[in-house]
């Protein structure tokens, strides 16, 4: 695979690697459950840099809303949505992708942000207007690392 | 009177509510003064029986804050305004006490706010008190969140202290009541979120290192621990907005100014605690 172009998110200090195969969020293929079965990258996800997305407060931050006991060194694990022990048993990768990318498509109304999601918002702050909150890489680390949180 | 009523409902709710949260049980007392802090919600509300204030939902120490007049920090920022009352400005030469005897004039009338007044515009109290400035002193309008208008709106709003919150949401005050609610249910920011999700769906659960509240006005302005000055209703709700990368409507234009009637509307029944203490 031929890596093309290299982005840097900005002020971050993570380059997310941009492939020819990397996938747009308008162009992401939901099916009619809301998974996502195409790799967004074509890049093996990196379940070590997913895990520190999941708890930085200006990425995924997916610990203000849920319980994660792999990360039990963290003092405050937030109760908005589900615990994610075990969410590696119930749900598929592609549904898992899903649920990162757009977490609307499978729980209509859900106050999950859509994390591979940069147009359709209402009023974003200029310096977030037309870009997701995570690259596609981050997702694919994201997804990556929860699919190891097993009972 | 209907409160007899309400704590018969209240104490129902709780027995079948499922997500009873840490420190609901808590008694607030200032000055001997035992404060209605649960309430049911006014019959406006759609999806919530029972209003709380945000004091419910701070930890012990932080309670324990607003329960004495002497640990409040807020008192430092009222003495202050006291002596603003008292203070010549402008060019006709007035100070506050020229026309206003005192601040305990003032009393009862922070319940109300905000308000629509007789030529159909929706006043706030900041409004009010720099229109004093500038029509009747001849002196600069104060910034919406400075210094001298918070203290000042912590003065005026003392003397309501224990009034129940009763703002007028029909006639002239539906159609900003209606924006207000529209405001309070969309989405916004990258994060695509109401106040509604945080503070009407997700109440008493964590986010992070935070306990949801309802997102209440009725103890503003507020002292936060946080920024350790007092905070505007209008600054509270900006700072909401940025959290979820919106882009915030300006403090006293119209949009907060009807979302500011819409949740103050929400507190019917709860009382004035201006001016709170919240981290
Ligand atoms: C603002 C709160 C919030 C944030 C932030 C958040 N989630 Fe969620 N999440 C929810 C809620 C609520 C649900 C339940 C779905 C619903 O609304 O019905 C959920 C559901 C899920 C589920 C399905 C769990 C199950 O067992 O059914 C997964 C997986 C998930 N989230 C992962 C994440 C990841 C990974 C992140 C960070 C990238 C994240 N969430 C960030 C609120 C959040
Ligand atoms: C030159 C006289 C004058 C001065 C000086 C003055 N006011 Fe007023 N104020 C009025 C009048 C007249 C009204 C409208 C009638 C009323 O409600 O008392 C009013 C109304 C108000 C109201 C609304 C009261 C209500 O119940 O509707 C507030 C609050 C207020 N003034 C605060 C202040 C403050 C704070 C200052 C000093 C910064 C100040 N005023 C200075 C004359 C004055
Ligand atoms: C992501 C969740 C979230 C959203 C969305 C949100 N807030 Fe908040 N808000 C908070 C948190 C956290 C606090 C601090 C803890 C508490 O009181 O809930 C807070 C506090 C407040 C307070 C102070 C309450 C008090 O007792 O002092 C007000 C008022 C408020 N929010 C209004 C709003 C309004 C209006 C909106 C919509 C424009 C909004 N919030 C959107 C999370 C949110």
């Amino acid at each position: 695979m031929k890596l093309t172009t290299i982005t840097f998110v900005a002020g971050a200090t993570i380059a997310s690697i941009a492939t020819a195969d990397t996938v747009a969020p308008g162009d992401v293929k939901f099916d009619e459950y809301g998974a996502v079965a195409a790799s967004l990258t074509g890049v093996a996800g990196d379940p070590a840099n997913g895990r520190k997305v999941f708890m930085n407060r200006k990425k995924g931050n997916c610990l203000a809303c849920h319980v994660n006991d792999d990360m039990s060194e963290q003092s405050f694990h937030g109760e908005v949505g589900p615990e994610l022990n075990g969410v590696g048993d119930r749900w598929e990768t592609a549904e898992l992708r899903g649920i990162v990318a757009n977490a609307k498509m499978m729980f209509d109304g859900t106050i999950m942000p859509g994390f591979y999601k940069d147009a359709g918002f209402n009023r974003t702050l200029k310096k977030f207007a037309g870009k997701s909150i995570l690259t596609a890489q981050e997702v694919e680390d994201v997804v990556a690392y929860i699919s190891t949180l097993k009972e | 009177m209907k409160y007899n009523s309400i704590t018969a409902i209240v104490a129902g709710l709780v027995v079948v509510s499922t997500s009873a949260f840490a420190g609901e049980d808590s008694v607030l007392t200032i000055e001997g003064q035992e404060f209605i802090t649960q309430a049911a919600a006014p019959a406006h509300m759609e999806n919530v029986d029972t209003i709380y204030s945000g004091w419910v939902f701070r930890t012990d120490e932080t309670q324990a804050l607003e329960m004495d007049d002497f640990d409040n920090p807020s008192f430092v920022f009222v003495e202050q305004a006291e002596e603003l009352f008292e203070t010549v400005d402008g060019s006709a030469g007035k100070a506050c006490v020229s026309c206003h005897e005192s601040p305990e004039a003032f009393a009862g009338l922070r319940a109300k706010m905000p308000r629509v007044n007789d030529a159909g515009e929706l006043e706030t109290l900041p409004e009010l008190i720099n229109g004093c400035r500038t029509e009747r002193m001849g002196a600069e309008a104060w910034k919406w969140s400075g210094g001298q208008m918070s203290g000042m709106l912590a003065l005026v709003g003392l003397q309501s202290r224990g009034d129940i919150v009763d703002v007028a949401i029909d006639g002239a005050a539906a159609p900003f009541f209606e924006k207000g609610k529209e405001l309070y249910y969309t989405r916004v920011g990258q994060l695509d979120m109401s106040c509604a999700n945080c503070h009407e769906d997700n109440y008493g659960n964590m986010i992070r290192a935070d306990h949801l509240s309802q997102g209440q006005i009725n103890g503003f302005p507020t002292y936060r621990l946080k920024n350790t000055k007092l905070n505007t209703i209008h600054g509270r709700f900006k700072g909401c907005m940025k959290n979820i990368r919106a882009t915030p409507f300006k403090e006293g234009g119209e949009e907060f100014k009807a979302l500011e009637l819409y949740v103050a509307s929400r507190a019917n029944g709860l009382m004035v605690e201006t001016p709170s203490v919240r981290n």
